[in-house]
């Protein structure tokens, strides 16, 4: 099984139906993955609330991961659930973006 | 299959052989070591095939492990297309001396959000080299990012980058890419790959397609220029270059009978030379098959295996026919010292043909071959076409010191000397057998237009087939006429009581 450096997880109570389950590539300490780093959680923080999970993957670290979920570019944002499955490259700096990759509706309206 | 012109000088750029038949002669010795090469065609030209088999051959000939990064095909995809060619990539795998990424981007799946890199393309990359220790990887095909990632850009200085990076590392690499209008492809990938350029390409004429490759560039070495024919059969790709080799094979002098003892006694007592070209050329129903038959035989005798290639005819058809002049060639069939190889010549190209005839020879080993008709090949391709292949098939043999025995058919108004596909300057014994109308009778008549290098009989012998095979008689000559047939037997020269003296069958025309 997979060895990750760092898990958040919110609200423990609730692992099933409305947890959001986030994997973000990263590659080392470089500008952009801490960038991303960043920007996810704030987005996150914001619109979902107390329902997501987010994995970091390094992949300096683990490189053999990679090719699991076919990542390509870094950093890349895997959303596993809820599915589909949807991948959103870059640093994440371009918000409207993010939701519109991951699916959120505007904070404030449940899924 | 043949060696190099020159011997490597030190100052020349050092070569990786890639183990592809032909390919080496006509880079000189390889693909540039530690660069990459590009290989562009259009789908279907055989650049993946390329770009594994020079993996494959790595490992198996020179022991240099590889990777392929696939863009296109998943490795399963991949596994199931060659093994048609026999290569068994999931025992490669297991063995760890192959590794096989397969990097797929669905465009519909991805949103871009902010500035990226390809580094995750590089840790995978580098992570496959380093499980097999890599020395050879293929890109098949690297464009297939242009399509799915936006920031053309960025894709672009990540290229640039990582070939950088494979130079460092040493690798040879093959790259392929798809054919662009006017450029060598599609997205121009030759602006990071310039060191060498190999084209492909899939030509159809005639209704019969040919493949072609060229060596476009090769910066630093000589390389063959032209474009060369080359198959992808059962074991995979393989080039057929015209070697200049073919012209410093050795001539043997021992001679080999023709199964007709008369006709030995023409040709200086003793029959073909060993390693010679023989044609037999007339019109239909003069005999070729016939005295191809007999010159099998005679080899069978001798305990030499023959391999009988037959365009016309099938195999049962010409045992049958023979077995009523009195050659029967079931035993040697069965004894496993002759074979038959029937087809037809508008099943495939000039190239797979002679591919085809090149592994028979290979494969059955024969002292003596027999190609019964070549002038059909002229269905398939132009004349020139069609020498050109024959060159090749004759410096091919003669290497090998093989007999080959040609028949040609030739039309009934042409002229019996005329030489069929200007293949006349290829042969060394050219024999002509001609239907003559005399006297209310068909009677066949052969002579030899030439035999190089031996004295020969240059007199016109009747040609008869009996039931006991067949044979030369000598003729009659009366006022100036030959006499053949029943005008022969019974001394009749039409003008009633005329002397007549035969001419005695011997080797040259000093004595009669």
């Amino acid at each position: 099984m997979a060895v990750v450096t760092s898990i958040e997880e919110h609200s423990p109570q609730q692992n099933g139906e409305g947890c959001w389950q986030l994997r973000l590539y990263v590659a080392g300490q470089t500008q952009k993955s801490l960038a991303a780093i960043a920007n996810l959680h704030k987005i996150c923080n914001e619109h979902l609330q107390e329902r997501y999970r987010i994995e970091v993957i390094d992949l300096v670290k683990q490189p053999q991961l990679a090719a699991g979920d076919q990542i390509l570019a870094v950093p890349t944002l895997v959303r596993n659930l809820p599915p589909p499955l949807r991948k959103i490259i870059g640093d994440l700096s371009n918000t409207e973006r993010v939701l519109v990759g991951l699916d959120i509706r505007i904070a404030g309206q449940k899924e | 299959m043949s060696a190099t012109e020159a011997a490597p000088r030190t100052a020349e750029l050092e070569k990786c052989p890639t183990g592809i038949q032909g390919l080496d002669e006509i880079t000189g010795g390889g693909l540039p070591r530690g660069r990459p090469t590009l290989v562009c065609g259009d789908a279907g030209s055989g650049k993946t095939v390329l770009a594994m088999q020079f993996l494959v051959q790595g490992i198996r000939q020179f022991h240099e492990p590889g990777v392929f990064i696939a863009f296109e095909e998943s490795a399963h995809d991949l596994a199931t297309n060659m093994a048609s060619m026999g290569v068994d990539l999931n025992q490669l795998c297991a063995e760890n001396k192959l590794a096989i990424d397969w990097i797929h981007v669905d465009a519909s799946e991805i949103e871009e959000a902010g500035e990226y890199d390809l580094e995750g393309l590089f840790i995978r990359i580098h992570c496959a080299l380093e499980r097999v220790h890599a020395q050879r990887i293929a890109l098949d095909s690297i464009e297939a990012l242009f399509t799915s990632l936006k920031d053309q850009g960025m894709l672009r200085s990540e290229l640039r980058r990582l070939f950088s990076w494979m130079k460092e590392q040493q690798l040879t690499a093959i790259i392929t890419g798809e054919r662009g209008e006017g450029r060598f492809t599609r997205h121009g990938l030759e602006e990071y790959v310039a060191d060498c350029v190999i084209s492909l390409d899939h030509q159809l004429s005639n209704q019969i397609s040919t493949r072609h490759m060229q060596v476009i560039k090769y910066r630093g070495s000589a390389h063959g220029a032209n474009q060369y024919p080359f198959l992808i059969g059962k074991t995979g790709l393989s080039v057929f270059p015209i070697t200049s080799v073919g012209l410093d094979c050795p001539a043997p002098s021992e001679q080999i009978s023709s199964g007709v003892p008369r006709l030995d006694a023409m040709l200086r007592g003793g029959g073909f030379y060993r390693g010679g070209t023989i044609l037999v050329s007339g019109a239909a129903g003069s005999g070729k098959t016939s005295l191809a038959a007999h010159f099998v035989r005679a080899a069978c005798e001798r305990g030499e295996r023959a391999l009988y290639f037959a365009f016309e005819e099938s195999r049962q058809q010409i045992i049958r026919n023979m077995l009523s002049i009195g050659v029967d060639l079931a035993p040697w069939i069965e004894r496993n010292l002759l074979h038959f190889n029937a087809s037809r010549p508008s099943l495939c190209g000039l190239e797979t043909h002679l591919a085809g005839i090149l592994a028979a020879v290979e494969e059955f080993a024969p002292r003596v071959i027999v190609i019964d008709p070549m002038t059909d090949f002229i269905a398939v391709g132009s004349l020139g076409e069609v020498k050109c292949m024959l060159t090749r098939l004759v410096d091919f043999i003669k290497m090998k010191q093989i007999t080959a025995f040609f028949t040609s058919l030739t039309l009934a108004d042409h002229s019996l000397e005329q030489s069929e596909a200007g293949i006349s300057s290829l042969i060394d014994c050219w024999l002509l057998v001609r239907n003559l109308e005399q006297n209310g009778e068909r009677t066949r008549a052969l002579y030899l237009l030439k035999s190089r290098g031996m004295a020969h009989s240059s007199q016109v012998r009747e040609f008869l087939l009996t039931d006991t095979g067949v044979d030369l008689v000598d003729v009659c000559v009366s006022a100036g006429e030959v006499l053949t047939g029943s005008a022969r037997s019974c001394g009749w020269s039409g003008g009633g009581g005329t002397w007549k003296r035969r001419s005695k069958i011997c080797a040259d025309n000093s004595k009669w």
